[in-house]
């Protein structure tokens, strides 16, 4: 099922065509009307009409988080302030916060992409569907209401907090399909299943989950849905860059409107398919804050086979982690969002981990730390040991490099809010 | 007839193991036997104690790991060749000792052999077929 089939099934070629004509467009109209892109083209050297093929692209500057900083709050806009429909925000956990603008056709135009979004996760207008957002500033309540009106589901925007009462609708208003954080969605699974409800027995049929790592049987199990997976950013309009299809090996990017590259984050060089590396988009469509060549920061790889639900679109892997935790050992690229892939995938390994680089004769050495909870140890290390081995192996095959599973006393894993600290580098120079 | 065993987990650093025994102490529990398995960067102690549920309860409040397992207490005759024969007798019935450790009540001058195997119920039909005893929790705590 389609939202838009001719956009979504568009053949290869002609893709390239309408891509190479928005690229040309967009890259002209940013030097017509963003200072900030007409000094840093020319600062680069390039002019708009150099621009003959796609790979051209290549030549033209990076743009980054600090850049939209630095122009706080209006310097990134292409169009005079008459134009702004709506405005979104992101809030600076390190610094300055940033902006996005939206034109009347921005907005619209994300709307259409959240149909497709919303359609390849089987949403039609039979649903109902709860969102479970905080629609304060930020994208993502907003991105998915605007797409699943579009589509025809009656919606609820229920917002965020309140377990009680999101329970109660869910139940009482027959909700077939819901969306929110990962994390929620397994909050509130719990909630329920400590006051005897069993949401597996609802409505429900269909989610979408997104922005952060999640483990898509834990929630598939609890509420008894198919769970799909989203990718977006605030920077680039929020969710509706990519999403997965029913095949779910990979997450389709609407590249008729974000032209995708992947490179690598230290050099800077375009990869090929199957080559992880960090997510650059270039829009091709928006007209209050186009981006050329956005720097996500977000790490996956692009695969590059056709897929059996029939979209041309090409796919990302799902996310693997952001480039800013990106740790280099042995010359091999391991994100700590990978290790907790993998922990994720044993349910009675705690929540509390580490994992500590160092280095034994002149040798890098990635060591995860787990706490030993009644969980996993009932008296006999044997189950320890199998724990470990299972682990080694599967972090093995998954990071590409041995990793060395220690096991620690409950509680001796320092806790903290931060991810970040989740990681330490023992490595000195 | 199967005693219940403490096993904490600790990691191979100094002073885990007389933190353990210093809470059981503290908590008047009396440790009968000992041993640790040591595994590399982590190990485990195991204790036969007169009151392990109440052993894990103060050590779990303390932080550590605690599981409490099912093991045998078999009493061991003073005649040479006597723990041979029990492994022999398990051996042959095709019951794998885990693990064993032995120990002496002073008091009674008795000698006691803890094991762990893989299957109690069999181990207990030939221990009793060959004559040799097993001590409940009662007996062990009154050594
Ligand atoms: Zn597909």
């Amino acid at each position: 099922m389609y939202w838009d089939r001719k956009a979504e099934t568009i053949q290869q070629e002609e893709l390239e065509e309408l891509q190479l004509r928005r690229l040309r467009a967009i890259v002209d109209y940013c030097y017509r009307n963003s200072r900030f892109y007409r000094s840093k083209l020319k600062e680069a050297g390039v002019h708009p009409g150099e621009l003959r093929r796609l790979e051209d692209l290549a030549r033209l500057p990076f743009t980054t988080k600090e850049d939209l900083r630095e122009n706080y709050p209006f310097g990134m806009l292409a169009v005079p302030r008459e134009e702004v429909v709506r405005i979104h925000a992101s809030s600076g956990t390190t610094g300055k916060p940033t902006i996005v603008a939206y034109t009347k056709k921005d907005i619209s135009t994300w709307a259409e992409l959240m149909a497709r979004v919303l359609t390849c996760a089987g949403v039609t207008k039979r649903d109902t569907i709860q969102l479970i957002y905080n629609y304060a500033f930020f994208t993502g309540g907003l991105g998915f209401h605007y797409g699943a009106e579009r589509v025809g589901a009656a919606v609820i925007p229920s917002g965020v907090g309140n377990s009680e009462r999101q329970l109660l609708t869910m139940r009482d208003l027959e909700v077939t399909a819901f969306s929110s954080t990962p994390s929620y969605a397994l909050y509130l699974a719990e909630f329920a299943r400590e006051r005897g409800i069993d949401v597996g027995e609802f409505s429900l049929r269909t989610g979408i989950f997104g922005a952060e790592p999640w483990m898509r049987q834990r929630i598939e199990e609890a509420y008894g849905i198919k769970a799909y997976d989203n990718y977006g950013l605030s920077e680039l309009c929020g969710p509706g860059v990519a999403v997965e299809c029913d095949a779910r090996q990979g997450l389709h990017v609407w590249s008729d409107h974000f032209l995708l590259e992947v490179i690598d984050p230290e050099s800077g060089e375009v990869l090929g398919p199957g080559e992880k590396g960090e997510l650059v988009f270039t829009t091709l469509t928006k007209e209050a804050m186009p981006l050329l060549r956005y720097r996500t920061r977000d790490i996956s790889m692009l695969i590059d086979e056709p897929c059996e639900c029939g979209r041309t679109h090409p796919r990302i892997a799902r996310l693997m982690g952001r480039s800013d935790d990106m740790l280099i050992i042995r010359g091999v690229n391991v994100f700590p969002s990978q290790v907790e892939h993998v922990l994720l995938q044993f349910p009675e390994v705690a929540e509390h981990y580490q994992i500590v680089v160092d280095r034994r004769r002149s040798m890098d050495v990635l060591r995860v730390k787990v706490e030993v909870t009644e969980r996993i140890f009932r008296g006999e290390p044997e189950e320890l040991l199998r724990l470990k081995r299972e682990l080694e192996e599967k972090l093995r095959s998954v990071l590409g490099i041995r990793a060395e599973v220690t096991f620690v006393e409950p509680g001796t894993i320092p806790r903290s809010r931060g991810k970040a600290q989740r990681v330490v580098d023992l490595r000195k120079g | 007839m199967v005693v219940e065993q403490v096993s904490v987990f600790v990691e191979n650093k100094p002073g885990r193991l007389s933190k353990v025994t210093k809470i059981l102490g503290e908590a008047g529990i009396n440790i009968r036997a000992l041993s640790i398995a040591e595994l590399g960067e982590f190990g485990v102690i195991r204790l036969i104690v007169d009151k392990p549920h109440e052993a894990k309860a103060v050590l779990t409040n303390s932080g550590f790991t605690v599981g409490v397992n099912r093991v045998l207490a078999i009493e061991m005759g003073d005649e040479p060749g006597s723990l041979a024969r029990i492994a022999s007798a398990l051996g042959d019935a095709g019951v794998n000792i885990d693990y064993a450790y032995a120990f002496v009540a002073r008091a009674k001058e008795r000698a006691v052999l803890i094991a762990r195997v893989d299957d109690i119920k069999r181990a207990e039909e030939v221990l009793s077929r060959e004559g040799i005893r097993l001590l409940s929790a009662e007996e062990l705590q009154s050594l």
